[in-house]
């Protein structure tokens, strides 16, 4: 077209006063109204010169909506939902438990006159979940600084994919590992600390030693550490390598730009990934139920055969669980979720509050 | 040219200058882990108190001790911290080394036990406590089925879900829907097999079979689905929002309405991203035993309707032939172990390699 069209305010009108000065229009529907005698078309459509077309009341766009935001609100509904199923069938056992549900200390609910408390359990499920951080935590960090700051980079891509692998190693064969092979150097290890410590209450008691809350804490402690591991690194590596450079730059050691570079940048994604192997921790059901020596008692001494967890329990007792029994159990499980969910949101918040501030990517 | 000619040269100095700070020299660590090592033999074997492990561990502290001395009396004191951590941080991963690799070992050694063709054809039907052979077919089967039916039922949910959060949510209501999806990654898989149990066991499935509650492979699969959901909905979040806006301003600049944008556009962007995802929950769900255990209920006979009675899955077979007083049944139980890993190991592996070869990266 060697002709420049029209740039004017009047050629998208499309009437027929748009001058047309060499038998090229600006629009197809300038062209369609400058034949004579044909009707002029209604005022909408290309060219129509008014607003955009209105939005139909039904159309796709809204039906699309309307899916996703029904798919967004089936989250807050199932949530909702644990809740309401899990009370209405805890409250006719709690109804029918003839002692108190918080005090009492025992798990047989399937008696006619049933008693069933959760202390024990909720206060095994606490000590085995806080000893297993108190382990985990400051291995976890430490190998997490190996694999960004320390190892050569190649070896540390290579070992970071391996631990993220060991993420996903189902529970329930670290639970096995722990029954089978990890109780021995365990139950040696108790002996001895009964034998040099015993006067300290938490390693003392007679025997037997080995399916003790230290062998649960521990293999629970090997179960989260690469799930805080593979997180914190992620976290390490994104430190703002400036930073870094510059603490350097003013003559500080490795540890010591680490500790003023890496570590208050990370500590959000620290805390949230702390914050998730706990909740996996107070969750964990089978690899506790197979290592755990099942008793109800609530003790400190931790080598001595014993403890329980909310989460072991309901998995050991569900079998033999009739209706009161199992009504009992969901109760328990009730106590969980509750305490499952505080955590959580305790973290999230303040994983939310942080981000305001850092910008980091927890 | 030989006017200037300076009559006193500068002297040495009576001590040499040394721009650069004193070190340690290079066989003064492995002289000091020698010293710890013998003074640990020393002390351990000379007082009696336990073996070779203890005399490990004791010269291992020593070690520190005597690296931050030295290195302080050479090095000064920032030096001597920056040492004495990294020496920590190495000992770290050396410690959670040891236990992972114990795990990798004991389950290659002792699954390969009965990995022949009779554990992948047979079920554990008719196979009593003196019978050798027996194996995991109608667990695998049920673990394909359940956690089929978990991602047909999650992946379309999950995916609207995180549409709505990242593409039409606004304000509150997608703030909330967010910060419950970040909750619910936190529910224990116990927590959500009782919600099934309580809500579809116990009360749906009795319409749908004469009033009995009845265990099935789909309940299973809804309680995995709870808990693949919250993964699979935070992944594809995280994808949709990597999508260049350019792309969305493209498509909307030319006149695609926006649902059409999302199918069309943002989705396909997104794909490999949103597929590792779910390939990641999906091998979380495969290893989840305690959900299973109490909605599927678990059985010896290969079922492979997964809409009646009971059903088995791996992780389960793995616990239940754990507890089983059979002298045969630890083989069967770390042979499924073992396949058990393999499955959910292939999983993450490409999932992570798909991850690798996205586009949007990470």
């Amino acid at each position: 077209m060697g002709q420049t069209p029209h740039r004017s305010a009047h050629a998208g009108t499309g009437g027929p006063s748009v001058p047309s000065s060499d038998g090229w229009s600006a629009g197809a529907s300038a062209r369609v109204a400058d034949i004579p005698g044909t009707p002029r078309p209604p005022d909408h459509g290309l060219g129509g010169g008014d607003a955009l077309p209105r939005a139909k009341a039904f159309g796709a766009e809204k039906a699309f909506r309307g899916l996703t935001m029904a798919a967004g609100t089936a989250v807050l509904v199932i949530i909702a939902a644990i809740a309401v199923f899990l009370i209405s069938k805890a409250v006719p056992a709690l109804r029918a438990n003839t002692e108190n549900f918080w005090t009492y200390q025992g798990w047989s609910p399937n008696q006619t006159a049933p008693k069933f408390g959760i202390g024990t359990l909720a206060f095994g499920t606490v000590l085995s979940s806080a000893l297993a951080l108190l382990m985990a935590v400051p291995v976890a960090l430490g190998i997490a600084l190996y694999l960004s700051h320390y190892a050569p980079r190649r070896l540390g891509t290579a070992l970071g994919f391996l631990i993220d692998l060991l993420a996903a190693v189902p529970s329930v064969v670290f639970g096995l590992w722990g029954r089978d092979i990890f109780v021995e150097p365990v139950r040696d290890f108790s002996v001895w600390l009964n034998t040099y410590f015993g006067w300290l209450p938490i390693f003392g008691g007679d025997g037997p030693f080995g399916k003790s809350i230290l062998l649960g804490a521990l293999v629970l402690a090997i179960m989260v550490l690469p799930i805080i591991t593979s997180l914190s690194r992620e976290v390490f590596l994104q430190t703002p390598t400036a930073n870094e450079e510059a603490a350097l730059a003013l003559g500080a050691t490795r540890w010591e730009m680490i500790r003023t570079a890496v570590l208050p940048y990370g500590r959000p994604g620290i805390i949230a990934a702390v914050m998730l192997g706990l909740g996996r921790a107070l969750g964990e059901t089978i690899a506790l139920a197979m290592t755990l020596g099942i008793t109800f008692g609530i003790s400190f001494n931790l080598i001595q055969n014993g403890g329980n967890t909310i989460a072991a329990n309901i998995a050991n007792a569900f079998g033999e669980a009739n209706d009161t029994g199992r009504g009992a159990l969901i109760a328990s499980g009730l106590v969980l979720f509750a305490i499952t969910l505080i955590v959580n949101i305790s973290a999230r918040v303040i994983i939310y509050r942080r981000r305001e501030f850092t910008e980091s990517a927890a | 040219m030989t006017t200037t000619v300076t009559t006193h040269r500068p002297r040495p100095p009576a001590r040499p200058v040394t721009l650069r700070a004193r070190r340690l020299p290079a066989y003064a660590a492995p002289a000091v882990a020698l010293g710890a090592l013998l003074a640990a033999a020393g002390i351990v074997y000379g007082a009696g108190i336990g073996g070779p492990v203890l005399v490990v561990v004791l010269a291992a502290l020593l070690y520190l001790v005597g690296l931050f001395v030295a290195a302080n009396a050479v090095e000064g004191r920032r030096s001597a911290r920056d040492r004495t951590w990294s020496a920590l941080i190495h000992s770290a991963f050396v410690l959670a080394v040891l236990p992972l690799a114990s795990v990798v070992w004991t389950l290659v050694s002792k699954g390969a036990e009965r990995l022949d063709g009779n554990f992948f054809g047979t079920s554990m039907n008719n196979i009593g406590a003196r019978d050798a052979n027996g194996g995991a077919y109608h667990a695998i089967v049920g673990t394909l089925e359940q956690v089929g039916i978990a991602t047909l039922i999650t992946v379309p949910l999950g995916l609207l879900c995180a549409i709505y959060v990242v593409e039409y949510g606004r304000g509150r209501f997608a703030f909330t829907i967010r910060f419950f999806v970040d909750v619910m990654t936190g529910i224990p898989s116990i927590v959500s097999g009782l919600f099934v149990l309580a809500f579809w066991v116990l009360i749906v499935s009795p319409w749908f079979n004469d009033g009995r509650p009845s265990f099935s492979g789909f309940a299973a699969a809804l309680a995995l689905s709870v808990l693949m959901l919250p993964t699979v909905v935070r992944s594809t979040e995280e994808m949709l929002r990597l999508v260049p806006a350019p792309l969305r301003e493209g498509a909307y600049a030319l006149g695609v309405p926006k649902w059409k944008t999302i199918l069309r556009v943002v989705l396909p962007t997104a794909l490999p991203g949103i597929v590792t995802g779910v390939m990641l929950a999906v091998a979380r769900a495969a290893g989840e035993t305690a959900p299973v255990l109490l909605v599927a209920g678990g059985g010896a006979a290969i079922n492979v309707n997964p809409f009646e009675n009971n059903q088995s899955s791996l992780a389960l077979f793995v616990y239940q032939q754990a507890g089983d007083a059979s002298k045969y049944s630890p083989a069967r139980a770390w042979t499924a172990a073992l396949t058990l890993v393999a499955l959910v190991l292939v999983l993450t592996i490409a999932a992570k390699l798909l991850a690798r070869r996205n586009r949007l990266g990470r």
